[in-house]
């Protein structure tokens, strides 16, 4: 019964988790299992017992109307990874040799902090004399995703901040079918809270999806599809120009058929039922191209209600059904990381001390994930 | 007013049904036709539902006329419904392109048919790329062969657009021979066959072709950058 520590900082987010996984037979799966399908027989056929024995996060927060820098992120990881760690332990009342492996984010990610993680964990790995393993961090979400759902076989759409992706498991890689060409969906919402001055606390999209259920006027904003992939820079540069024009607009600006005033709501909601549209249209895309039924939603802006439904509707209508998680799993997170790390250690990789290095470009089929048939 | 029951359900015979449209085989004005309906998609938002559904009708709607003028047969658009969103399409008879290579398959090659066919089909993607029209879906069952002229007719515009970029012709050629590989491999090289007509009918073939020759090397579509 092998135990992983995970820790993961590719962005605004430190995690520390901790993970075994169980005999098949003897252990019921985990309490933490949350999912949309809520079907247990299938969660127990198709996932491999997994127990979560801690999942600590620690967020830093830019201030409203501001993004995180690097440089801030970094210092912040430095600053918690220590007593993270220890409090994670202390949670899982485990000990340095209960652990089989330290599981670290190699990329994609912001450099800075990545590295700081990074320096973590090789410091451990030498403390403890325990191997390292370096881990892909969208492998690490697709892997997490899996665990808890019991999707054996899923269409991903993988969506945050820095990555959108619809991935599908062919061949012993997370092949790429669609993708954004230019900023990622979690980066456009982000970017447009700011114009708004949305708080960042819990997080930008969280609270856009909030007011957003407020919002009750569509207005006119481009729609990106291009084959499988999106493109979300021009859809905020419109989207911006109308919080500028709400924010600093002198004269009411009434929408066109019912002459009530367009608020901050109407733009999330706006915003919301654009790009939400597009992420489902080439998740449509994919499932049909390679005859999938399930479809798995990861990342942090997995989260969000509204594309969980929406989700589900399309998955409905061709007799599927959608998986998707909470954010304790969904935003990144150590386990994620100790999930995928701890099945890559049980197949026998390892990454040497002067391989540990991290990097911001690591493409999701690169990683042999030779785990899966 | 009163609207009887299966006019509501479809518009004749529903012949296929895809992930966006639907099929229907039909009459218009006592001609044997084809109603193809594109549906709504109940996830998203009705008002940006209807803008995107008519959007599309509209842009399939054009570039199969574009086609038409560029000199590659298309059924011939007899009407378009902007509120119910359909196209309804001359009904062309005769069997699928896929549908002769699999039969050239089975009982043997007819080396001067074969011949024919893949010249109507590099002559015909010569004309539409030279005109700056991209069909996007270029597969041998979106081909039609008619019966008695024999002539090749283009289907299914659902995922066509304009561009001049030899990049989008080689991807659109690209697509083709994929189609080929993996579904008519008994009938020898028809790509071949097809690019020497290519050639002769396109004017921009030498650019077009050198980016084919890239994106075979690519083994997936796209370039990785981030």
């Amino acid at each position: 019964m092998p135990i992983a520590i995970g820790l993961e900082g590719s962005a605004n987010k430190l995690g520390v988790g901790i993970i075994q996984h169980d005999n098949p037979a003897s252990n019921p799966p985990s309490p933490h299992d949350s999912a949309f399908s809520g079907d247990e027989q299938q969660q127990k056929q198709s996932s491999p017992p997994v127990r979560i024995l801690a999942n600590l996060r620690h967020t830093f927060h830019a201030p409203p109307g501001a993004g995180f820098l690097p440089k801030d992120v970094a210092a912040h990881h430095r600053r918690w990874v220590v007593r993270l760690t220890k409090q994670a332990m202390k949670q899982a009342k485990l000990g340095i040799k209960d652990i089989d492996c330290i599981c670290y984010t190699k990329g994609p990610g912001m450099g800075a902090p990545l590295a700081s993680v990074a320096i973590a964990a090789r410091m451990l790995s030498q403390l403890w004399n325990l191997p390292l393993i370096g881990v892909n961090h969208c492998v690490g979400h697709i892997e997490m995703g899996r665990a808890i759902t019991g999707a054996d076989n899923p269409v991903v759409l993988y969506v945050s901040g820095g990555n959108t992706q619809v991935i599908a498991y062919s061949a012993q890689r997370y092949r790429i079918f669609g993708e954004a060409l230019d900023i990622a969906i979690g980066n456009c919402l982000d970017r447009f809270a700011r114009v708004l001055r949305i708080p960042n606390d819990p997080a930008p999209g969280y609270n856009i999806e909030q007011l957003a259920k407020k919002g009750k006027h569509l207005l006119d904003l481009p729609y990106a599809v291009k084959g499988m992939d999106v493109s979300f820079s021009g859809i905020l540069a419109r989207v911006e120009e109308m919080g500028v024009k709400l924010d600093q607009g002198t004269e009411p600006w009434l929408d066109s058929e019912s002459q009530e005033p367009i608020t901050a709501a109407d733009l999330c909601f706006t915003l919301q039922e654009t790009v939400f549209a597009m992420l489902v249209e080439i998740t449509e895309r994919a499932m049909a191209h390679v005859g999938a039924k399930q479809v798995l939603i990861v990342g942090g802006v997995g989260c969000n209600i509204r594309l969980q439904e929406m989700m589900g509707i399309m998955a409905s209508e061709r007799g599927g059904s959608v998986y998707a998680t909470d954010e304790r799993f969904c935003i990144d997170n150590g386990i994620m990381i100790a999930q995928a790390g701890l099945m890559a250690w049980q197949m026998g990789f390892r990454t040497a001390m002067k391989d540990s290095t991290t990097t911001q470009r690591f493409r999701t089929d690169e990683v042999l994930i030779n785990w899966r048939d | 007013m009163e609207i009887k029951q299966d006019d509501k359900e479809g518009f004749g015979v529903l012949l296929k049904q895809g992930a966006e449209a639907r099929i229907f085989e039909s009459t218009f004005l006592g001609r044997r036709s084809i109603v193809k309906e594109r549906f709504s998609k109940k996830y998203r938002h009705p008002v940006l539902d209807s803008k995107l559904t008519l959007k599309r009708l509209n842009a399939e709607a054009r570039c199969m006329t574009k086609a038409r003028r560029l000199g590659v047969y298309t059924p011939a658009l007899y009407a378009m419904d902007p509120l119910l969103y359909t196209l309804t399409l001359e009904y062309v008879e005769g069997p699928a392109v896929k549908e002769v290579l699999l039969a050239f398959g089975e009982d043997g090659i007819i080396e001067e048919r074969l011949d024919d066919l893949a010249t109507q089909i590099g002559e015909a993607i010569g004309k539409l790329h030279d005109g700056g029209l991209i069909h996007g879906d270029l597969t041998t069952s979106n081909m039609l062969i008619q019966s008695g002229t024999n002539r090749l007719v283009l289907i299914d515009f659902g995922l066509s657009f304009t561009s001049t970029i030899p990049e989008d012709k080689a991807v659109d050629l690209y697509v083709l021979e994929r189609a080929l590989l993996s579904m008519h491999s008994s009938c020898g090289n028809v790509m071949d066959r097809i690019l020497t007509a290519y050639r002769r009918s396109s004017k921009q073939w030498s650019a077009t072709l050198n980016k084919l020759a890239q994106v075979r090397q690519r083994g997936r579509k796209r370039t990785m950058i981030g």
